[in-house]
């Protein structure tokens, strides 16, 4: 009867083991919410920083994080479904579609500080974009290339090949059946892939440290040629580099940028696990 | 009528053409952008091996005011800060994708994925104020490090980064055992525990490798968390205590000193040098890393 008690002993082992990776995911998440609460207000989402960003809110830095994400999200999302939309439908197995495929891996694993050093290199001097919300979407675009097309490549795979074939056997092109059966059925995964990469470019600091981010700017940009305050770097700014900072600044700021990313999050499971139920096929 | 109908078919097919060929190109454009990367990096980055000789890019003093270029204590900064990170997180992480996969009933495993999803959207930023604010006074009173700002505070927060790519393609792995080995392995009598270890893990070995891999990459890249709980100090690693130490990344430095760099400087070109190497590190273990994946494509999820 031993093993079967070392198997009730090894179960619960690796239970706490999995609780010891949740638990602190919600104690970072707890604790962000019960100090930052105190910061939130109305006036803090839409008032201008002042006196050293001690006092007033963070409206500049969000809505900058807002255009950001918006400005990624014109960029990425025709590369993106494009890209997919070829990777899926049209690219047979050859090596250079294996090449297109280990590019998709790389651009996954650059680290996100190298895509700051090259949009400093490329659009802020080359390009002569100068540090500017076009430079930081360009580079943001290109860091959430590789999760919209993984994602909506699964989404494009899931529907069946009868779809294909069936409107093909209509006298439909190949581009007819693409447009008008294809992506309608995996829209919802598509959508899901632009937002996770979107929260990822949204919640991102280092590929905008050198590419558009003001450390203090009390306005609101006027142009894709401005530069920016944004929420991430913000926080850093804010929790390293200004001495005496109030604590409940700091949480507060961390605390919007949490709630940002993960409402996005939670948007993006629900579409997806809401879809997946419905899916007929 | 029916030459009317020609010529809007004609158009229709010349649209078509159009719409096609942009996708094509937009396909191979994830190609182009690596290139695009990897160019630029060099073409800023090259210079300093004009500017500063071998030898003082290879030494151990990194003090660029005085002309010192020394990468290792950088080096072996990331090296050490990963290296901590993936020995707590592989087990971690293989254990909590095993009881996902094979012992959690269905609604904790519900429960558990989302999770697991939501730790990853976490922005880096936000971990790392937290790791400043919470863990590093936790590591400071409970190791009796100086400031709390150590190798081990970065690791242990690299370590949680890493956790949902490990734990997601670990799972990955497990899920592509065939139930068959399974069966066989109860039918043989064994216990469930020991059917996991001893047939359903070693079969997801190249799997759970992959998946370290990977978890490896995400950690050496990392870079605003750790500029927040490692201290900055760029010194070698050596000596027991390293791990009590502040220590001091590649990914730190470039964050910390590229704002203030004139451009075209000595210094400027020298964290684009350090670019390139992350770029060349983190290349090579996805190659790696994607050649397990390619492989287990082309025999077809037979093992």
């Amino acid at each position: 009867m031993s093993r079967y008690w070392t198997q009730r002993l090894g179960f619960a082992l690796l239970g706490l083991i999995t609780l010891a990776v949740v638990v602190p995911i919600l104690l970072v998440i707890g604790v962000i919410v019960v100090e930052g609460m105190g910061a939130l207000s109305w006036e803090f989402l839409t008032a201008m920083p002042f006196d050293g960003m001690k006092q007033g809110g963070i409206f500049p830095a969000l809505v900058g994080t807002l255009l950001l994400t918006l400005g990624t999200a014109l960029v990425a999302i025709p590369i993106g479904v494009g890209g997919t939309v070829y990777l899926a439908e049209y690219a047979r197995d050859t090596w250079v579609t294996r090449s297109i495929r280990l590019a998709i891996v790389n651009l996954a694993g650059i680290p996100s500080i190298v895509y700051g050093l090259f949009g400093l290199g490329m659009f802020v001097l080359f390009l002569k974009m100068g540090t500017s919300i076009l430079a930081g979407a360009l580079t943001l675009s290109i860091m959430t290339l590789p999760v919209i097309i993984s994602t909506a490549e699964e989404a494009l795979r899931a529907v069946p090949t009868e779809f294909r074939t069936v409107s093909a056997s209509l006298g439909g092109s190949r581009w007819q059946g693409i447009r008008y059966i294809i992506l309608p059925q995996a829209l919802p995964g598509i959508i899901t892939g632009v937002i996770l990469g979107l929260l990822r470019a949204a919640g991102e600091t280092a590929p905008i440290l050198f590419t558009v981010a003001a450390f203090f700017l009390p306005r609101l940009p006027q142009s894709p040629f401005d530069q920016t305050m944004a929420l991430p770097y913000h926080l850093y700014v804010i929790s390293t580099q200004v001495p005496g900072m109030p604590f409940k600044v700091q949480y507060g700021t961390a605390l919007v940028l949490l709630g940002l990313v993960l409402s996005m999050n939670v948007v993006a499971t629900v579409i997806r696990s809401y879809f997946r139920r419905r899916r007929q096929w | 009528m029916f030459a009317r109908r020609r010529t809007r078919s004609a158009q229709a097919n010349w649209t078509e053409f159009l719409i096609e060929a942009l996708i094509r190109v937009l396909g191979f454009s994830t190609i182009g952008f690596v290139l695009l990367i990897f160019l630029f990096l060099l073409r800023e980055g090259v210079p300093i091996l004009r500017d500063v000789e071998l030898s003082n890019l290879f030494g151990v003093r990194w003090y660029p005011t005085f002309h010192l270029f020394g990468t290792l204590p950088l080096l072996l900064g990331s090296v050490l800060v990963t290296v901590t990170a993936i020995l707590m997180a592989l087990p971690l992480g293989v254990a909590t994708a095993v009881f996902v996969r094979e012992v959690a009933p269905d609604w904790a495993r519900e429960l558990l994925k989302p999770m697991i999803e939501v730790l990853a959207g976490i922005p880096s930023v936000v971990l790392g104020f937290f790791g400043m604010h919470v863990i590093a006074p936790f590591i400071r009173e409970a190791l009796g490090a100086p400031t709390g700002l150590t190798v081990i505070t970065g690791a242990l927060i690299l370590a949680y980064m890493a956790l949902p790519t490990i734990i997601s393609v670990a799972e990955d792995a497990l899920d592509a055992v065939p139930k068959s080995f399974r069966d066989a392995g109860l039918a043989m009598g064994a216990t469930q525990w020991q059917t996991i270890w001893r047939v359903v893990v070693p079969a997801a070995r190249s799997g759970i490798a992959t998946a370290v891999m990977l978890g490896m990459g995400r950690a050496i890249g990392e870079t605003m968390a750790v500029m927040m709980v490692t201290g900055n100090a760029a010194r070698m690693p050596f000596g027991l205590d390293a791990l009590l130490r502040p220590a001091r990344t590649m990914t730190a430095t470039i964050a910390a000193e590229m704002g203030e760099v004139a451009q075209g400087s000595v210094h400027y070109h020298a964290l684009f040098g350090i670019g390139i190497v992350l770029f060349l590190l983190t290349f090579l273990i996805n190659l790696v890393a994607a050649s397990t994946i390619f492989k287990k494509q082309r025999r077809g999820g037979l093992r």
